[in-house]
C-alpha cells in the first residue's frame, strides 16, 4: 500500500498531485464586488486548497499596468494564507483592432507581457489557449526559460488529447523537446453525461420534454453529435430543442487511459465542474475515472477546481460558488486518499 | 453570460441634456474597448443612434462610436459603467423599458459573443 498524506498522494507511482482552485470559480460573487481578490483566496486556503491559479483579466483591475505595490500586497496575501502560486490563464487578444489580425511579433510581444506577470506573480505554469498558434509558442520558448514560467496548451473540449489541432502541438512538442513547452488538461474532455445544470436550462426555457430525454440518452450511449442534431430535426424539434442538440458538438467523453502517453508534459489541470451534488459528486464529468489514471501516470502537479456552473443557473438560481467549490474540493480530497479530507 | 446584470437597477435618472443608467459588460473578463463592437440601447422600445450614446469608465467618458480608437481604455470585469444617452428632454417620471445588447470581438471566438438585458426602471429624482 502507498503511503498518504494530507495534502497529496502515492509515493509508489510518483504521483504527487496537490489540491488548487482557480479564482475563475468565484466570479459571480466578483463580478457582483460580494467578495475581493483577498477574499477568494482566503476562501481557497479555508478548505486546505493552497494552489492558487488566477485569470489577471478578470480580477486584477489594471492589467497588464499592475504595479509594484499590486505585487507586493499579492505576496503578502499568499504569505499570509499559506498559498502559492500556481497558474496564470493568459488570453491573447489577437482581434484587438478591428479589421485586423495582431501581427506575429505583437503576438509574441503579448504572450511575453503575460509569461513576466506570471513570473511576477510566482506562477510556474501559465494557461495559453489553444488557439495561439505553434510557431508563436515556438518564438516564445526562450522568453517561457527566461522568466521560468511553463506554457501549458489548454487541452478543452471539444478537442480531446489526440484530435488533429492537438496533433499538430504534439508535433511541434516532440521536435523542440523543451520542458516549457507542454499541456494544461481541461476535465471537460472527461463529460461522462450531459451536463444535468445544461439540461435544465433547456428545460425551464421551453425545451420539449421528449426530446430533452433523446438527447439525454444518446449522449450517453456516445450517439455522434450530428446524428443526434438529425434526429431532433426528424423529431419536429424547435430551434431551442436544436440548439440543446448542439452542445453536444462542444462536449465529450475521451478515453482517460490516453493521458497515460502524455503525463510528462501534462503541466496543470484544470478542475473543471459545473455542479456538485449535496454528496460531494460531479453530476456529469468522469473524475471517479480519470483521478486514478492521473495516479497510475505519476502525475505531478496541480488539480485547480474551476466551478463553471454559474452560467448555467444564474438566469434562475442564486449562487454560492463557495460551497460549490467546497464540495469539489471534498470530493478531490475523497479521490486523491486524503486522511483528513473532513476538514474540507 | 452575465446578462441579467447588464442594465443596473435604480440607476436611471436624467441628467442636463440626457438620461443616464448604469451597466456591466457581460463576459468573464474585462475588454479593451477597442473589441467592443457596438453597445445598443433603446428606451421604451425606441432604438437610440450609437452617436448618441456615450459610457463613463472610472473618469473616463467615450462616444460608442470611438471606441474602437481605445485598445488600451478597458471596461473592467463587473465594473459599472455610466451610459448616457443624449436626449435633451430626459424621460418624464415614470417607469422605463431600458435594453442593452452588446457585441464583443473575442479573439478566441469565431462568432461576436452577444449579449443583452432589458429591464424596466423607475426614473429617479
Amino acid at each position: 500500500m502507498t503511503q498518504m498524506t494530507t495534502q497529496g498522494t502515492t509515493a509508489a507511482a510518483g504521483a504527487q498531485i496537490r489540491r488548487g482552485v482557480s479564482l475563475y470559480s468565484f466570479q459571480e460573487e466578483f463580478f457582483l464586488r460580494k467578495m475581493t481578490l483577498e477574499d477568494c483566496v482566503a476562501a481557497c486556503a479555508s478548505m486546505g486548497a493552497l494552489g492558487i491559479e488566477t485569470l489577471a483579466e478578470q480580477m486584477m483591475p489594471g492589467f497588464p499596468n499592475l504595479s509594484d505595490r499590486f505585487y507586493d500586497d499579492w505576496h503578502r496575501m499568499m504569505a499570509q494564507y499559506g498559498t502559492t502560486p500556481v497558474c496564470h490563464d493568459m488570453f491573447l487578444d489577437t482581434k484587438r483592432f478591428r479589421g485586423r489580425v495582431l501581427s506575429d511579433d505583437e503576438q509574441v510581444a503579448s504572450i511575453e507581457r503575460d509569461l513576466r506577470h506570471a513570473h511576477r506573480l510566482g506562477c510556474t505554469v501559465m494557461r495559453v489557449l489553444m488557439f495561439v498558434r505553434p510557431e508563436i509558442l515556438v518564438r516564445c520558448i526562450p522568453l517561457a526559460e527566461r522568466y521560468g514560467v511553463r506554457m501549458g496548451v489548454e487541452i478543452h473540449a471539444p478537442l480531446h488529447l489526440s484530435h488533429p489541432w492537438i496533433l499538430r502541438y504534439s508535433e511541434v512538442m516532440e521536435r523542440e523537446n523543451s520542458p516549457f513547452l507542454g499541456y494544461v488538461l481541461d476535465m471537460g474532455i472527461f463529460t461522462d453525461h450531459f451536463p444535468p445544470v445544461m439540461m435544465e436550462r433547456f428545460r425551464r426555457q421551453g425545451a420539449t420534454p421528449e426530446i430533452i430525454e433523446h438527447v439525454r440518452a444518446a449522449y450517453d450511449a456516445r450517439t455522434l453529435p450530428e446524428y443526434v442534431i438529425n434526429d431532433v430535426r426528424e423529431m419536429g424539434g424547435t430551434p431551442l430543442d436544436i440548439g440543446m442538440a448542439e452542445v453536444l458538438r462542444h462536449n465529450l467523453w475521451s478515453n482517460p487511459k490516453h493521458l497515460l502517453e502524455h503525463m510528462p508534459r501534462i503541466f496543470h489541470v484544470h478542475g473543471k465542474f459545473y455542479e456538485m451534488d449535496d454528496q460531494d459528486r460531479e453530476t456529469s464529468l468522469g473524475y471517479e475515472q480519470v483521478i486514478p489514471v492521473l495516479v497510475q501516470g505519476g502525475y505531478q502537479g496541480y488539480i485547480c477546481s474551476e466551478y463553471e456552473g454559474n452560467r448555467h443557473i444564474q438566469d434562475a438560481f442564486e449562487i454560492d460558488s463557495v460551497e460549490q467549490v467546497r464540495r469539489h474540493q471534498r470530493m478531490l480530497a475523497r479521490l486523491l486518499g486524503e486522511r483528513e479530507a473532513a476538514h474540507v | 453570460m452575465f446578462d441579467r446584470y447588464i442594465v443596473v437597477e435604480d440607476t436611471l435618472k436624467n441628467v442636463p441634456d440626457g438620461v443616464q443608467f448604469g451597466a456591466r459588460l457581460p463576459y468573464y473578463r474585462g475588454l479593451g474597448l477597442s473589441m467592443i463592437e457596438a453597445v445598443d440601447v433603446t428606451l421604451d422600445g425606441q432604438s437610440v443612434p450609437p452617436e448618441d450614446v456615450s459610457v463613463t469608465l472610472s473618469g473616463q467618458t467615450y462616444r460608442v462610436p470611438d471606441m474602437e480608437h481605445e485598445p488600451d481604455a478597458v471596461w473592467n470585469f463587473g465594473e459599472v459603467g455610466t451610459v448616457t444617452v443624449r436626449r435633451p428632454a430626459g424621460l418624464p417620471p415614470g417607469e422605463h423599458e431600458v435594453s442593452v445588447r452588446f457585441r464583443l470581438r473575442v479573439s478566441y471566438l469565431p462568432m461576436l459573443l452577444t449579449g443583452q438585458d432589458r429591464k424596466v426602471l423607475r426614473v429617479g429624482t
